[in-house]
């Protein structure tokens, strides 16, 4: 089995398809970035990189980067620890366990964050433990991660299972025969298969965590220079007709996810040969 | 081969080694900070607008107490804001757009009963009041409430369910009516039919008028409308002010259970009195927002013109029953949305 | 479907076309890590989906099912879902065919540039959902870029339904496209010269062979932009206008609900909006089952 090599485009069909995804692709997506760029460097370079490093922002890229910094480890060890089991073994529940899994990419982000309001808010389940040990979840760093932690969780896990599933499990068990250890299996013959899907899985659970708003906007408490994420100083700055600042701010989120997807077309092209080879060993 | 595996190895140790230590060491700055900081912070939680002026107020606050002290702001919509509040926002001091949503908090048991009577005015620093800003020249002639339910006239204005100004907007309308001879209600119902766009926020509504160029004239805060032209250089729109209007009061107060808790009463209670100093008030009427003190709105005379102002309190029988007749679940703008809708 | 499972010598024989994974049941599972693996799962589904769900399933009921139902057969409610999932299948239908279509040519051409666009398709995952909402709003706007090009035919975008069309359109578009390229990318090529070679033409090749070994794929990808944008608020609320019923969302009567400290309205309409995209989700997922069989048969 072989797959079909991309080729230069010749037909005439061929060239009406391109028409129709390069007019596609403008309308839904260049063109609302493009916006973004032009309202942001509409008064110039200057305003624009002066709106950048205002404090405020600055104290919201620190907390987004925490946020994801904290979150999307979490998921990745998640996603990797479901793929494995999903993937590597038959159990009961099986299919219940993937729909879970499933299960927050089709909640609302505003529901997302109202149901840890539900848990953890000074009206909430857990609301008295929380007040006698006088720990802070909700308005506080611990609200945004788990808000965070619930919208991306599915990321790295249905980017890894559908690889691990097509690559079978004959070179691990191949190794297990051999007498290598569990962990020797996971690192020197499972993570070197995978580790690209898990790269982009990472990168994209990262782009979705730095730009989830909705989800944090309930849990956040919008408290300037400390629990305004980025995309919520956004929001404040575009509420005070700071447009310049605002789209400054989103350029840095679409800068940051261009970037680390660039990035990873690169490294696939940096490293094709070795993965092509590390696949026929 | 092996020499990948080695390299994925040491990458993916070294990526969750260093993501791992980043996120702790940022988390424990992050706690570190707000713990050695809390014995002198205030939280001040408020609608959007006032976010100029309180950045002013606070400063003029910390020159004042002469300690070192760091007010944090949290700005959004007021229905918003009293939520979080009541959900466990920290807030030391509440300044939102209308009494009923401190009376909400106050109903919870954060705020003591009596709050809008420990500070003059009703515990309003500042009032302002609904006016039109229209497009440059007023090209649809516009000149009072009655002009708005003219066939062909866009009103832009947010919605009463998520915004406190809405509320405002519509109480004015509903007293210009009523006062003037109309049925109010048929009013009401003549207006939101110009209504095209209804925003969740004031601010929203602005950006709609002015930037997006929706509607013929904008129901805004004497403030917000005040600061539109200020900011598009009186060049593009113009504000009318209506024969009669209504005094909106945005109050404050302390919230009690948390500045019990965190040991800040004297500090936030300084806060809010402060506010009535003549300094103070010099800062609002310089953020557009009307001064209570007399002394003060003398020499603001000419920006803040004289007008005819209704009161919620004389009105509308106070905020709790304004609520209960227009703006709950179930009661008049809601019934309203279903007949507009028939 | 697999361009790696080339069978190692000395390898216990499992993998093959239709491979099973062994059963954890079985005495001979030979891979470590089931109870590790299945620990960590459970344990962190429970803790992040399923506690505050069932926070949420629990949160209606202070009123009995009356007050539920009272709250859910509001008319404003109901336009709302009518609403919200009526855009919503429209958008993923429309991008059902864009998406198809950027990724065929993103797999089968070669061409300048294409590496950014790749990376393009994913911008809507990572832009601030209200950042693309200012952003189309601003375009699609009567007196904004393309708005303006629309405006004179008498047709308003922006602060109507079809403002919220294109909102999640937007935030859709890359689930389509990601889940068609892999399976485009790995299509046997052997197959389609075998249909050249019976004669059929490309057209034929591409609606006869191609189209349906994607159906499960397009249908995924498709569930998935249906769900997002069921739920979508951010970049909605900025471009829809937001009259009731007429161009008011879900999420946004959930908020409402919410501002209005009535967590058990807003609970209630959550938990009937999940049961419906829940719903939806099943019969698609049906709908791929039964393709599946039929592609066997």
């Amino acid at each position: 089995m072989r797959a079909r090599a991309p080729e230069r485009p010749k037909t005439p069909a061929a060239f009406l398809l391109m028409a129709l995804a390069a007019v596609w692709m403008a309308l839904v997506i260049v063109l609302p970035l493009v916006n973004v760029l032009a309202e942001a460097f509409k008064q110039g370079v200057q305003p624009y990189l002066s709106a950048i490093v205002q404090p405020d922002a600055l104290s919201a890229i620190r907390l987004t980067l925490t946020v994801a910094a904290i979150a999307v480890p979490l998921n990745a060890v998640f996603g990797i620890a479901a793929a494995w089991c999903v993937t590597r073994f038959d159990f009961a529940g099986k299919g219940l366990l993937l729909s879970v899994l499933d299960l927050p990419f089709t909640i609302s982000p505003v529901i997302s964050g109202m149901v840890w309001v539900l848990l953890f808010g000074a009206h909430g389940w857990f609301a008295s433990v929380l007040e006698a040990s006088n720990i802070k979840i909700i308005y506080a760093l611990p609200g945004l991660v788990i808000a965070t932690v619930l919208v991306t969780l599915p990321f790295v896990a249905r980017e890894l299972i559908p690889l691990m599933q097509d690559q079978g499990t004959d070179e691990e068990i191949a190794a297990v025969t051999l007498g290598a250890s569990g962990w020797d299996v996971f690192f020197r013959v499972t993570l070197p298969n995978i580790k690209w899907a898990l790269t982009y899985g990472v990168l994209l659970c990262t782009a979705r965590a730095m730009g989830e708003f909705g989800a944090v906007s309930v849990v956040s408490g919008h408290i300037r220079g400390l629990t305004n994420t980025l995309p919520l100083h956004i929001e404040v700055l575009y509420n005070e007709y700071d447009s310049v600042g605002a789209f400054g701010a989103a350029t840095l989120l679409a800068g940051l996810a261009l970037v680390t997807l660039v990035l990873k077309t690169l490294l696939e092209w940096r490293f094709g040969d070795e993965l092509a080879a590390n696949r026929r060993h | 081969m092996t020499r990948s595996v080695a390299f994925s190895r040491r990458w993916l140790l070294k990526g969750a080694a260093a993501a791992g230590l980043t996120g702790s060491a940022l988390s424990l700055a992050a706690c570190g900070q707000s713990g050695e900081a809390s014995a002198k912070t205030l939280l001040n939680v408020s609608y959007d607008p006032t976010r100029e002026l309180y950045v002013a107020y606070n400063k003029l606050f910390a020159a004042k107490v002469k300690t070192p002290v760091t007010v944090n702001q949290s700005h959004g919509g007021s229905g918003k804001q009293t939520t979080a509040v009541i959900e466990g926002l920290d807030a030391d001091i509440v300044s939102l757009a209308l009494a009923h949503d401190i009376d909400a908090i106050a109903e919870k048991g954060l705020i003591s009963a009596d709050w809008a009577k420990r500070l003059p005015h009703n515990s309003t620093p500042y009032y302002s009041t609904i006016v039109f800003l229209v497009r440059k020249g007023n090209p649809k002639g516009i000149k009072d409430w009655g002009d708005l339910i003219k066939p062909g006239i866009g009103v832009i204005t947010p919605n009463p369910k998520t915004s406190g100004g809405a509320r405002w907007n519509y109480l004015a309308a509903y007293g210009w009516a009523k006062t003037h001879g109309q049925d109010p209600a048929a009013y009401i119902e003549a207006l939101y039919r110009n209504v095209p766009v209804l925003d969740t926020g004031a601010r929203g509504s602005t950006t709609t008028f002015v930037q997006r160029g929706q509607g013929d004239v904008l129901l805004a805060w004497e403030n917000e409308a005040l600061l539109a032209l200020k900011d598009s250089g009186a060049k593009d729109f113009e504000i009318v002010y209506p024969s009669l209007s209504i005094r909106a009061e945005p109050p404050v107060a302390v919230v009690d259970k948390n500045v019990d808790k965190k040991g800040t009463r004297a500090l936030a209670e300084a806060y809010v009195k402060g506010l009535f100093d003549d300094d103070a008030q010099k800062l609002v009427a310089e953020n557009f927002y009307r001064p209570v003190s007399e002394a003060v709105a003398a020499q603001f005379t000419q920006t803040f013109p004289q007008l005819r102002l209704l009161s919620v309190d004389s009105d509308f029988g106070g905020w709790k029953k304004a609520h209960a007749d227009f703006f709950a679940a179930g009661a008049a703008f809601d019934a309203l949305q279903v007949k507009l809708n028939k | 479907m697999t361009v790696n499972a080339t069978p190692t010598p000395g390898a216990v024989p499992l993998a093959t076309e239709g491979y099973k994974p062994p059963k954890a049941t079985h005495k001979a599972r030979v891979l470590p890590g089931f109870g590790l693996s299945l620990g960590i799962t459970l344990t962190y589904l429970s803790l992040i989906v399923v506690l505050p769900l069932a926070a949420l399933l629990a949160r209606p009921w202070e009123h009995g099912l009356d007050g539920v139902w009272q709250t859910i057969s509001d008319p404003r409610v109901l336009a709302s879902l009518r609403l919200t999932f009526t855009t919503s299948l429209l958008a993923a239908l429309v991008n059902l065919f864009a998406g198809l279509i950027v990724a065929w040519v993103l797999t089968r051409y070669e061409f300048p540039g294409k590496g950014l666009v790749d990376a393009l398709v994913d911008l809507p995952f990572a832009l601030p959902t209200a950042v693309a909402g200012v952003s189309l709003c601003s375009m699609y706007a009567a007196n904004g870029w393309v708005g303006s090009l629309f405006a004179p035919l008498g047709l308003r975008i922006a602060y109507t339904p079809l403002g919220i069309f294109v909102a999640l359109v937007f935030v859709g578009l890359p689930f389509i496209v990601r889940s068609v390229q892999p399976v485009l990318a790995e299509f046997d090529a052997e197959v389609e010269e075998a249909a050249a070679t019976l004669g059929a033409t490309p057209l034929q090749t591409t609606l006869r062979v191609i189209v349906p070994s994607l159906a499960p794929a397009l249908l995924t990808g498709f569930s998935l932009a249906f769900a997002r944008a069921v739920g979508e608020y951010g970049s909605v609320i900025f471009i829809a206008g937001n009259m009731p019923f007429v161009s008011e969302i879900t999420p946004l009567l959930i908020v409402i609900k919410l501002e209005e400290f009535d967590y058990a309205g807003a609970a209630a309409i959550a938990v009937a909006m999940l049961s419906l995209a829940f719903l939806s989700l099943l019969l698609v997922n049906a709908l791929q089952l039964l393709l599946s069989r039929r592609g066997r048969a």
